[in-house]
């Protein structure tokens, strides 16, 4: 319990890191934030624009920092993450939530499920080692190597548009009405399937090597030739040595998340896929900081949401953690 | 005298290498030994003698780069009628192991911190033998049983949902023996079981462990760096050095009256509780680089009373019985008979070698 | 003090192939723009032809030669990856090493910075960051490696912590500080030396990353496009929707290139990891002689090999 409470103190520790570099970046730079958004803009903001973005960048009253730092906190806690300059008059929220639940349903499975593949294939990988299974290694990790939009782009082009197997574009079929239906569920893990074996195949090789290499010190340890000295069936004794293997790759699970994280909007992009992501380049594209802002925020919060998630799984698995010595 | 019990563990000539070919360290080069049914064997030596590796050999257990180059070992186990089998544990595949395997034959290791699973309760790490090895058991009486095991070593059952970590050393060391008890083994392998302890609960585990061979008359391999250990435990006792064999005798025979200077040296070395004052001699040198043996005899270089011929020829197991007495063996020119060993390597045989 | 090692030749090929590469790209950035046929930036009247005599990667929708901007950009990418590597390492140590050292609330302070770093998703950072820069700035590629080095300095911080922690409680390092040893020295000639292979490894994963990052950055169209890189070719293929029109002279190379340099650096890092961790390496028996004796290849825990015939 106090591992998860320490744990949670962390978090809240970041997310107010990630809030006041959030806010200070604009401030940084030289000049008055709403002054060079309208420059980049180039006369494309309408006065009312930039009258709003003055009151949600605080400066219309000409506080001081520090008060526009609170005010900035204050908006947060309402739920406010201000105004979009490229879709205005929409707000960044409104913006987001259409978006949000696209990338968090792709990444989230698409993780998971690298996850888990990976980590039995590096179990057997240790557990067979100098058979041909060590092959699997090096290719696994050219496919690392391989930049996520990269990949995306060759399997847009084969699987998509040679073979014309799989939608290479959006996360519904147009037209569709969402529904509770197997029509919308097969649109939807069927436009979902590009990207999300993007994301799989490209983050999969990290998950096999830490599992193999932590099997491979675990298979050493002399509990595990205990089990094979109590004459337990073969299956028995690989289940012993994992369960103490995927400790550290469930703790590094919420490390690696950020890299996925960022792999996975990439991917995003190309395949026009609605979420995060492809919001993420029309904010770079036109320029409309409070969006860019707001998506560094959510995905900051979600990325903590799913760390404190692997917490508890790794609390759940280890039970030296229940305890402090 | 003593009734000798038929053979339980027989192994001859065996010889374990670390490695293959012309880099290969010779751990253990052609030893023979004979565990008898509910006999405690002990099996001395310095670090690097190859009496752990010895042991984990002939279970099939070592890890590479070790490889049995030479050599049997033949286990007699119970067949379904009431009769007897040779397994021959060298040739056998891993479902004829896994067959035996605690089952038959069980080991203790020697840090219970790092041979017991941390995510794992203590009760779960008792009853998966139970599972394996007896699946017609239900739930309930594998949990019986590893309460029962439990009590047996003297811990309360409510320790069956505790974990490793939170136990202390004695007692970890205590599951660890209660759990190779479980399947009531012919043979019991201990590895050092208490040199991770101190000396007072030491005293305890070796007390114990006296207790439940009498009760449950099992045969124990008991390997040590220790020979005081042995005194009250052993019912014979085998000294090894450089991966051979040096001496073989009942236990009382041997530390009255030992035969080879290696194990008079070892004797000297722990002080006596009773008895005149003595200086503490250790034995000059170390132990050799298993890579680099002396010629003729690896003693040689360390010992008070080396002769030319130790230094050419390697001396070969001699049996040094009397013809009605219990076998007893050395390997050292001094006892060859073409002269007259020094007094301290030739004192008389104790009285009745009934042991305990 | 520091054990001498054997400098071991690799056997492995995969890390004899990872080095091979690596040196051949870093060659390639430094005699790159020397050697290429044109120039990356000129225009042609020949649009979006596939590889030819004249050119032989193709052309791009405006004309321009595909493998002249493939050897140009060489530089810039490769250039931009080391030095935002070496950047973010050194960070790393120093971070790393003090607070592993020093313990206490240094060590707190420093480890709950590196944690936050670890977690907070480093691409929407940069974004952010590059996003706000002033015109230009990213021109200069120091001002990219800075800022790509802002996140990838976490990761190192955290490997070299836990290294100098459990050297630090190794003998000759209480024998230094018995003996009155200032600290800045017994971290520089104990500690450091030992570390070596950590940095070299965690040096070599921060250039992946690096160049992951910096690739991503362009193809975002986030950093300036007019200097030439391979991550500014995706950019400019992208946005031609070259994968559309099955351009793929186009995209293919900097993609293939981006692959083979952080397979590279990859394969040594393997090679890196096995010489730390002897367990990762083969258990002992060289495989020609094992094969000889009658050793099965895959030694099965549990099941010690017996061989016939050893020299006795």
């Amino acid at each position: 319990m106090l591992h998860l409470l320490r744990r949670i103190a962390f978090y809240v520790v970041t997310a107010w890191a990630a809030i006041t570099v959030n806010f200070f970046i604009p401030h940084l730079m030289p000049g008055d934030p709403v002054q060079s958004l309208i420059a980049r803009q180039q006369g494309k903001l309408t006065p009312a624009a930039i009258q709003a973005l003055n009151v949600q960048f605080g400066l219309a009253n000409h506080q001081s920092l520090w008060s526009q730092y609170l005010h900035y906190w204050g908006q947060l806690f309402s739920g406010d993450l201000g105004l979009s300059t490229s879709f205005y008059p929409a707000t960044v929220e409104n913006v987001l939530s259409a978006a949000l639940p696209w990338t968090v349903a792709l990444v989230g499975a698409a993780t998971v499920i690298s996850f888990v593949i990976g980590t039995l294939i590096g179990t057997v990988v240790a557990w067979r080692r100098g058979s041909w299974l060590d092959s699997i290694l090096p290719i696994s990790t050219f496919f690392q190597a391989v930049p996520y939009f990269f990949f995306a782009l060759i399997v847009l082009i084969l699987l998509g548009n040679d073979l014309g197997w799989f939608p290479i574009s959006g996360g519904m079929d147009q037209g569709l009405i969402p529904g509770l239906d197997w029509a919308t569920v097969s649109s939807v893990l069927d436009h979902a399937f590009l990207p999300g074996i993007t994301i799989v195949v490209s983050s999969i090789a990290g998950w096999i090597l830490a599992m193999r290499n932590m099997m491979m010190t675990t298979m050493d340890e002399d509990y595990v030739l205990v089990a094979q000295a109590k004459g337990l069936p073969s299956r028995r004794v690989i289940g012993y040595a994992a369960r103490n293997a995927v400790l550290p790759s469930v703790s590094s699970f919420s490390l690696s998340l950020s890299f996925v994280v960022s792999g996975a909007l990439l991917t995003e992009i190309v395949f026009s896929y609605p979420g995060i992501g492809f919001q993420l380049l029309q904010a770079v594209q036109s320029e409309d900081f409070p969006l860019l802002q707001g998506i560094f925020l959510v995905i900051t919060f979600a990325v903590l949401a799913a760390n404190l998630l692997a917490d508890v799984v790794y609390a759940a698995l280890d039970p030296r953690t229940r305890q402090e010595a | 005298m003593t009734t000798e019990h038929e053979p339980v563990l027989d192994i001859r000539g065996l010889s374990v290498d670390y490695g293959i070919g012309d880099g290969a360290t010779h751990a253990v080069s052609g030893v023979d030994l004979l565990l008898r049914r509910g006999e405690v064997l002990g099996l001395a030596g310095e670090s690097g003698s190859g009496k752990s590796t010895l042991a984990y050999a002939v279970t099939r257990l070592l890890r590479a780069p070790g490889v049995i180059t030479g050599g049997e070992a033949w286990f007699h186990v119970p067949t379904e009628g009431g009769g007897e089998t040779k397994v021959d544990l060298l040739a056998a595949d891993a479902g004829q192991l896994r067959k035996v395997r605690w089952s038959e034959i069980a080991v203790v290791f020697q840090s219970a911190m790092h041979a017991l699973n941390p995510v794992m309760t203590i009760g779960a790490q008792l009853t998966d033998v139970l599972k394996a090895h007896r699946p017609e058991m239900s739930r309930d009486a594998r949990r019986e049983r590893a309460a029962e095991l439990l009590r047996m070593v003297g811990i309360t059952s409510d320790r069956l949902t505790s974990h490793p970590h939170e136990l202390s050393g004695g007692m970890r060391q205590r599951v660890m023996i209660g759990m190779a008890l479980a399947l009531e083994p012919r043979v019991v392998i201990m590895d050092e079981p208490t040199t991770a302890l101190d000396v007072v609960t030491q005293r305890e585990i070796l007390e114990e462990l006296i207790d439940l061979r009498d009760r449950l008359g099992f045969a124990v391999l008991f390997i040590t760096h220790d020979l005081s250990l042995l005194i009250e435990l052993a019912d014979s006792i085998a000294v090894m050095y450089a991966g051979r064999l040096v001496e073989r005798a009942p236990a009382a025979a041997l530390f009255r009256a030992p035969r080879h200077p290696y194990t008079r040296g070892l004797l000297d070395s722990f002080p006596s509780l009773h008895g005149p004052r003595v200086t503490l001699t250790g034995i000059a040198g170390s132990p050799p680089d298993l890579r680099d043996v002396p010629t003729g005899c690896a003693f040689h270089p360390r010992c008070a009373h080396a002769m030319d011929r130790c230094h050419e020829d390697r001396p070969a197991l001699l049996e040094l019985g009397l013809a009605d007495g219990p076998s007893r063996a050395a390997a050292c020119w001094l006892q060859d008979g073409t002269q007259a060993p020094p007094a301290q390597l030739a004192l008389p045989e104790p009285m009745g070698s009934v042991s305990s | 003090m520091s054990s001498s090692r054997r400098v071991r030749l690799p056997r492995s090929p995969k890390i004899l192939i990872g080095l091979f590469l690596l040196l051949l790209f870093i060659v390639l950035a430094i005699i790159g723009p020397w050697i290429a046929p044109d120039d990356p930036s000129a225009t042609t009247a020949d649009l979006l032809s596939g590889p030819s005599a004249d050119h032989w990667l193709g052309t791009t929708q405006a004309g321009q030669d595909v493998f002249s901007q493939l050897l140009v950009g060489a530089r810039s990418t490769v250039f931009i990856g080391f030095l935002a590597g070496a950047i973010a390492t050194v960070l790393s140590i120093v971070i790393g090493v003090t607070a592993g050292y020093v313990g206490g609330l240094v060590d707190d302070l420093l480890s709950m910075l590196t944690n936050i770093f670890l977690v907070i998703p480093a691409l929407p950072l940069l974004i952010v960051l590059a996003a706000y820069l002033p015109r230009g700035a990213s021109a200069s590629p120091l001002v990219v490696a800075l800022i790509v080095s802002v996140t990838g300095w976490a990761w190192g911080a955290r490997v070299l912590r836990a290294q100098t922690l459990s050297m630090r409680r190794r003998d000759y390092v209480d024998s230094a500080r018995i003996i009155g040893e200032r600290r800045l020295r017994i971290i520089s000639f104990e500690i450091l030396p030992n570390l070596t292979a950590i940095v070299a490894s965690s040096f070599l994963f921060t250039v992946l990353y690096a160049i992951g990052t910096f690739v991503a950055l362009a193809f975002l169209g986030v950093v300036d496009v007019s200097h030439w890189s391979w991550g500014v070719m995706l950019f400019w293929a992208e946005s031609a929707n070259a994968p559309q029109v099955n351009a793929w002279w186009w995209f293919f190379p900097p993609g293939i290139a981006i692959a083979l340099l952080g397979t590279s650096l990859a394969l040594v890092n393997f090679g890196i990891d096995e010489f730390i961790n002897p367990r990762l390496r083969a258990a002992g028996l060289s495989r020609k002689a094992a094969k000889r004796a009658g050793v099965p290849r895959r030694v099965r825990l549990g099941l010690t090999p017996v061989i016939s015939g050893g020299k006795r």
